[in-house]
């Protein structure tokens, strides 16, 4: 079976300005992959680039054995901190069943009781399934979070992308994000990008730093403020403190 | 106060102006739903301005070359689509800011209306006409081209709702399920482009992002999905231009001004009612 991802030499450019340099990595598949770095990085782009949403100038990218583009329907992403007018006329499960569309979606999504029965068990894979009839507006950062990544999951795909799935959420939302992650774990390959060391360090089975360039980080048991620091070559964007009312990020 | 639904029952011109009415009310209700959520209504002005320079080539070759089949609407439809796909284009591919682009098609496309009209020998008239529009002296034509556009829409809508809502929702999303986002953009571009046509007619060039964005606006304060804003939004039209055509027909004031102002009444009451609740709702 093909690796879930082979990356040979690649690099991309916009315009002038290299985004990722020099980049080699194979991923075998089921997976759990950290992804940390520095603002600007690449992270970001690495998840476009096997999106085949940006086009390497050189070098050669396999998803599932495929050019990108043709196994973009495999691989769910969840990108980060989407923009969403919250004024939009949606409910939870129209936004879950956003993941279906497509072409080449194979026809039996198009059976109204298959679809349904689809949507909410990619809804009850995140703890949604009774949300389905809310407003996608009125939940909370993390809730919104989560139907993301319901929507990303309806399709079973083979790989997750996950960038910055917690961001601008609280402890407790985290928690819940965490926790349908570990549950996803070993079922499918999954990459995580995230600045946290809290959310890095319950996945630590491979951790690449992407700085222009991928590097693998050698296996760790902890990954703390420092190690973080080291790793990126950055100053945390965060830290944590124990208040009244629990942990918070300040 | 009801003298317009005596003059309906009698005279065609009244009836046409209530069929017209019904039928644009449909076109306002999908389209001005996608323009709301797409956040496309500086777009769609521009459009709708840019008109004034077809319906003015138009006029000009009618009466001084003697193009006699080349009705104003048709210089209409080429100004409107032109312009979509010049702002479309320009959004898409060009480097430039889309408020600028937007603002050049818009200005162009009136001066050279304005220009036009006044290099036509007794028509400047027609300038009031083209801005501001009259219900009561739609044609059967006009009728027609109003029910084409409603049948495309319902075709379109019918076979790509999911797309149109994702690409309005996500983009980027949109982008890794396959679908083609710059090709829906510039189909809604271009539909918005047809409507602001069939809307000129009834309130003018200066009045259509009213009509077109009004009615939805209200619809999606309470609408549970895009759907539902369309069929709102169709209704509240409707209730729109034949209350507005009800209230100015006695008086001889014109229609189209008067359902804007009754559209834009209801939309300033309703955002006013709504503030209100939501700090009702926080205090408590």
């Amino acid at each position: 079976m093909n690796p879930a991802i082979e990356i040979e030499d690649a690099a991309v450019y916009y315009g002038a300005t290299p985004a990722l340099l020099d980049v080699s990595m194979t991923i075998e598949r089921e997976r759990f992959v950290t992804v940390v770095g520095p603002n600007g990085g690449g992270k970001t782009t690495l998840f476009k680039l096997l999106l085949g949403l940006v086009r390497p100038a050189r070098g050669r990218v396999r998803v599932l054995g495929m050019a990108p583009g043709d196994a973009r329907l495999s691989i769910g992403y969840v990108a980060q901190t989407p923009r969403f007018d919250p004024l939009f006329p949606v409910r939870v499960y129209d936004v879950a069943r956003m993941g279906l569309i497509g072409v080449g979606n194979p026809g039996r999504f198009r059976n109204r009781r298959a679809t349904r029965e689809t949507v909410l068990t990619a809804l009850d894979a995140v703890g949604l399934a009774d949300f389905e009839k809310r407003w996608f507006n009125n939940l909370s950062g993390g809730q919104r979070q989560r139907v993301l990544i319901a929507r990303a999951l309806v399709t079973q795909p083979e790989i997750l992308l996950l960038d910055e799935p917690t961001s601008n959420v609280d402890i407790a939302a985290e928690d819940m994000i965490l926790d349908v992650l570990e549950r996803l774990r070993n079922s499918m390959t999954i990459l995580l990008i995230t600045h946290y060391p809290r959310v890095a360090s319950r996945f630590l089975d491979l951790v690449y730093c992407v700085n222009r360039t991928v590097h693998v980080h050698p296996r760790t048991e902890k990954l703390d403020d420092d190690l973080m620091r080291h790793i990126t070559g950055l100053a945390m964007p965060a830290t944590f403190s124990s208040g009244a009312g629990g942990l918070n990020r300040v | 106060m009801f003298e317009f639904w005596t003059a309906a029952l009698q005279q065609p011109l009244a009836r046409n102006a209530v069929f017209v009415a019904l039928l644009v009310s449909m076109t306002c209700g999908v389209v001005g739903s996608y323009v709301v959520v797409r956040r496309i209504t500086y777009i769609a002005a521009g459009v709708a301005h840019c008109v004034l320079g077809g319906m003015g080539a138009a006029r000009y070759l009618q009466m001084v070359h003697g193009w006699t089949f080349f009705h104003p609407i048709y210089g209409a439809l080429i100004a409107a689509l032109a312009a979509a796909a010049v702002i479309g284009w320009m959004s898409l591919v060009s480097r430039e800011r889309e408020d600028s682009a937007i603002s050049a098609v818009w200005s162009v496309g009136m001066a050279t209306g304005v220009l036009f009209i006044y290099a036509t020998p007794g028509y400047a008239q027609d300038l009031m006409g083209y801005l501001f529009g009259n219900i009561l002296l739609v044609t059967r034509a006009h009728l027609y081209f109003v029910a084409g556009l409603n049948v495309l829409l319902f075709l379109v809508v019918a076979r790509w709702y999911d797309e149109f809502q994702l690409v309005c929702f996500d983009e980027e999303f949109a982008r890794t399920r396959n679908v083609n986002v710059s090709a829906f953009y510039i189909l809604l571009l271009a539909l918005t482009a047809l409507t602001v046509v069939a809307l000129s007619v009834i309130v003018g060039i200066v009045l259509v992002i009213a009509l077109l964005t009004l009615p939805a606006a209200l619809a999606g304060r309470c609408a549970g999905s895009l759907a539902q804003m369309m069929a709102l939004a169709t209704i509240l039209c409707a209730l729109f231009c034949l209350a507005g055509l009800t209230i100015s027909y006695a008086p001889d004031l014109p229609a189209g001004p008067t359902i804007i102002v009754i559209a834009g009444g209801c939309y300033f009451v309703s955002a006013a009612l709504d503030y209100l609740w939501r700090r009702l709702h926080k205090t408590q």
